[in-house]
């Protein structure tokens, strides 16, 4: 125990979360995958944009970045193209992702740019006090959906598969050591890696729509969920509702910060005398 | 190589400009009239070993810029109106938390998506005020296409030393007009640097004079592991609630930007000498302005020219000397008098200010400045 | 002193890179110039304006005011701005429909077909113009406006794009019309 606190930057805590709260498992896990592999610490960024889940970062030992709502991905996209040495690492939620930053979110893993992402999902909006996301089941109670969410939420690792994300997983914050092995797996994926990880927002989600407390709210996380290798023996009316947890997809594609580089040598060994700041070349005209 | 001699495009210049003064990350998305930045951007950069990339929006855009400034590279993305308008949201991200990157916006017309590809000066307030809170940023506006390479090194320099925002504020006529222009040899370049801390032991990320001090920024990656927020934040960099230390952080991010005025107030001035009459203006408005007023002196006419390169913070001292002698101040401008209410706030009744704005997407025809001088006279 | 160029036309024929090449040749020739352009939405088709301002002195406002010469390769651009011209000399396509409504001194030339029958390509219209241009108006030597003209164009084609800048400035001696 102690050596993991040793990622946190203890004199920011306690955190702001409330008790019960899944983000600090999750937290933890990552700090878990990053010291099983022994990433150092001064070459890790851990980026953010603003939620519950977003806060993470500020409690972590590393060069952190609290960004706008939704712009974690394209700030993390700058640094990471900007310095492709550095492991750059992603905390968002559902809303911060997949609502103000989806189109950041699609992009990214578009690009399969090696950042990997944690998207701390608790289908509620829970710094505002509880309003429905993106990932808020249909029919669920929230406080900006008082008769039941009208919409129909999200697929966030079908989404980021979709848009070309070359690793993704998902586990709950129930799910602990799976979470800790998808992370790792993610952190060693050169590319655009998603981990979603479902966890339970009991002040909001739960209380709103009588589930119980963290526990009880957990429990419910939990049903919802089967592994991706037991799924493969079970009939399609056993899976009806269900969201696969495990890992779903592991691909190769070139990655973007790769092939700019290898653009960058090309280019520069046919100007290889450039000097910058005198542009030889004209521009064209019309 | 010494000095070299050529047609150049106001947005290739301000592309040269940034390229001098080292260049290294640019982020964009393609708007007119402003591309011509982002191509050239995109040919320059890989060759030096910059980064270039096309991001999905302009709020994308000048996120991976404030990214890639954060890890000690200097940043740029240029644009027009509608994504100016998107940008705002991080620009108060930057002055907040005192990243360097600088930002061209060639003016086009005027809300919404307007006339493309007409030039206009709209956004000079936008520019000073466009994102939420009391904020600091500098503009700067060229006024010819040798200004545009200018006035872009130095945005870096300003960028780069009060580790703030800083724009440059042209046009589309500036931007896409090409005139002859000389280039100084690329050895007489003073490059601009970030001071940076000597180490990580004791490192505060936000500690400065509190009187307008500029702290000293640790590029990521480098072993100081510091946080950086969007949140009102103490010297350690941790979010904070506390009234005191939210207003001495607000008025140190004021007062390291307008107790260095005079440093970086510049303007270009003919014929202010106990003048009767004086034009102020800048950019594009100001060349039909300079031949207006040339015009009327050949004429026997006591008025001068005032070309502010400066717009943010505003010269106010440059401003308030006119009204020494002038009785009279034009203001033309490519729009509904911007600049001219600021030029009022600062001549506060002593001198009569004419806002001359024009508004349809076309350029001041020296002729329309003229007919105001003479009706002045 | 300062000259003034109008050249106008449809986008695509262009106009644009031989207002470019006529201001670069003047700077070549020791002169200040500044290019500018009006342009709509339009990549091809369209209006399509570039104006050049050469002079010895520095040219404090870019645009033309009251042109030298303006050129004025289609219909729409002889209609739009032919009834602007006061002092200047206007030099048309010869297959623009003269207006007599319209005063200015006006010279129509073969640039179009000259392109197509004595270069053998149509796009050299816009050299063919510009030797008009340069011939008529006298900013620059013929070897100067020939040294722009090949820095200018994608390598391989300057002997396409010279050979059209000799057949301008042919029409322009033939014409009668030349500066003194």
């Amino acid at each position: 125990m102690a050596e993991f606190l040793d990622y946190f930057r203890k004199e920011r805590l306690p955190h702001i979360w409330c008790p019960g709260c899944g983000h600090g498992t999750v937290t933890g896990a990552l700090v878990r995958a990053i010291d099983r592999l022994g990433l150092d610490k001064n070459n890790i960024v851990l980026v953010s944009g603003i939620g519950c889940s977003s806060r993470a970062v500020g409690y972590l030992d590393f060069d952190t970045l609290h960004t706008a709502h939704g712009r974690a991905l394209a700030f993390a996209t700058g640094i990471k193209h900007a310095s492709p040495n550095l492991k750059v690492i992603v905390m968002t939620g559902d809303g911060d992702c997949t609502a103000i930053g989806g189109n950041h979110f699609i992009h990214a893993a578009r690009r399969n740019i090696d950042i990997t992402t944690i998207v701390m999902n608790n289908s509620i909006y829970g710094m505002t006090s509880g309003q429905y996301s993106p990932t808020t089941p249909h029919g669920m109670l929230a406080t900006t959906a008082p008769y039941g969410n009208v919409e129909y939420d999200f697929d966030v690792c079908g989404l980021a598969k979709a848009a070309g994300a070359s690793y993704v997983a998902r586990a709950t914050s129930y799910h602990v050591t799976l979470l800790i092995d998808l992370i790792e797996k993610a952190l060693q994926n050169k590319g655009f890696s998603v981990v979603e990880a479902l966890t339970q927002c009991p002040t909001y989600f739960g209380r709103k729509n009588k589930l119980g407390g963290a526990v009880e709210t957990l429990n419910w996380i939990k049903d919802r969920t089967v592994n991706v290798k037991a799924a493969a023996a079970l009939s399609p009316d056993k899976l009806e509702g269900k969201l696969l947890i495990g890992e779903l997809y592991s691909g190769q594609r070139p990655e973007y910060t790769a092939s700019y580089g290898e653009m960058t040598a090309k280019v520069q060994r046919t100007y290889n005398d450039y000097k910058g700041g005198n542009r030889g070349c004209e521009l064209n005209s019309d | 190589m010494a000095e070299t001699i050529k047609l150049m495009q106001g947005n290739e210049a301000c592309t040269m400009g940034a390229l001098a003064a080292g260049l290294q990350f640019y982020a964009g998305y393609p708007i007119t009239p402003s591309t011509e930045i982002a191509e050239m951007c995109s040919e320059e950069l890989p060759k030096g070993g910059g980064k270039f990339i096309q991001m999905e929006d302009e709020i994308g855009s000048i996120a991976a810029c404030i990214g890639a400034s954060l890890t000690g590279k200097k940043s740029m993305t240029a644009t027009s109106g509608p994504g100016f308008s998107l940008m705002q949201e991080c620009i108060g991200y930057a002055s907040l938390c005192e990243i360097p990157v600088v930002i061209v916006n060639c003016q086009r017309m005027g809300p919404s998506t307007g006339m493309p590809t007409s030039p206009a000066q709209g956004d000079v307030m936008q520019a000073r005020w466009g994102t939420h809170g009391d904020h600091s940023v500098i503009v700067l506006a060229p006024g010819n296409v040798k200004e545009c390479f200018e006035l872009t090194f130095k945005a870096f320099e300003l960028s780069e030393k009060y580790r703030v925002p800083t724009f440059v504020l042209t046009d589309e006529v500036i931007g896409h007009m090409r005139e002859k222009v000389v280039m100084p040899d690329p050895k007489s370049y003073k490059m601009p640097q970030r001071a940076q801390p000597s180490t990580p032991a004791g490192y505060k990320p936000f500690e400065a004079d509190p009187d307008g001090g500029v702290p000293l920024m640790a590029p990521f990656g480098k072993g100081y592991r510091w946080h950086c927020t969007g949140l009102f934040h103490d010297e350690t960099g941790g979010p904070t609630g506390k009234p005191a230390k939210a207003d001495a952080l607000l008025r140190r991010l004021d007062r390291k930007i307008t107790k260095n005025i005079d440093e970086f107030t510049d303007y270009f001035a003919e014929g202010l000498e106990g003048c009767d009459v004086a034009v102020v203006s800048f950019g594009s408005s100001a060349m039909a302005a300079l031949s207006a007023v040339r015009r009327a002196r050949k004429e026997g006419k006591r008025v001068g020219m005032l070309r502010l390169k400066t717009l943010w913070p505003f010269p106010d001292a440059a401003v308030r000397k006119l009204t020494a002698s002038a009785k009279k101040i034009i203001v033309p401008e490519m729009n509904l008098g911007q600049v001219a209410l600021e030029v009022e706030r600062v001549v506060h009744g002593s001198a009569e200010v004419v806002k001359l704005g024009k508004v349809n997407g076309e350029l001041f025809h020296p002729d329309e400045v003229y007919a105001a001088l003479k009706e002045a006279f | 002193m300062r000259v003034e160029f109008r050249l106008s036309g449809s986008g695509g024929q262009g106009l644009l890179l031989a207002g470019i090449t006529l201001a670069e040749a003047a700077i070549y020739a020791g002169k200040n110039a500044v290019q500018t352009q009006s342009y709509g939405p339009e990549a091809r088709g369209g209006s399509s304006k570039a104006e050049v301002v050469i002079s010895d002195e520095e040219i404090d406002y870019p645009k033309a005011t009251d042109p030298d010469f303006l050129l004025a390769l289609t219909n729409d651009a002889y209609k739009t701005y032919g009834p602007m011209m006061a002092k200047g000399l206007i030099i048309t396509d010869t297959s623009v429909t003269l207006d007599p409504a319209i005063k200015a001194r006006t010279v129509a030339l073969p640039i179009l077909s000259s392109a197509a029958e004595k270069v053998g390509k149509k796009v050299v219209a816009n050299m063919v113009a510009l030797g008009v241009l340069g011939g008529l108006s006298g900013v620059a030597p013929k070897e100067i406006l020939k040294k722009a003209v090949v820095a200018r164009v994608p390598k391989g084609t300057d002997e396409l794009n010279v050979k059209a800048l000799e057949v301008g400035l042919e029409l322009a001696a033939q014409s009668g019309a030349a500066s003194k």
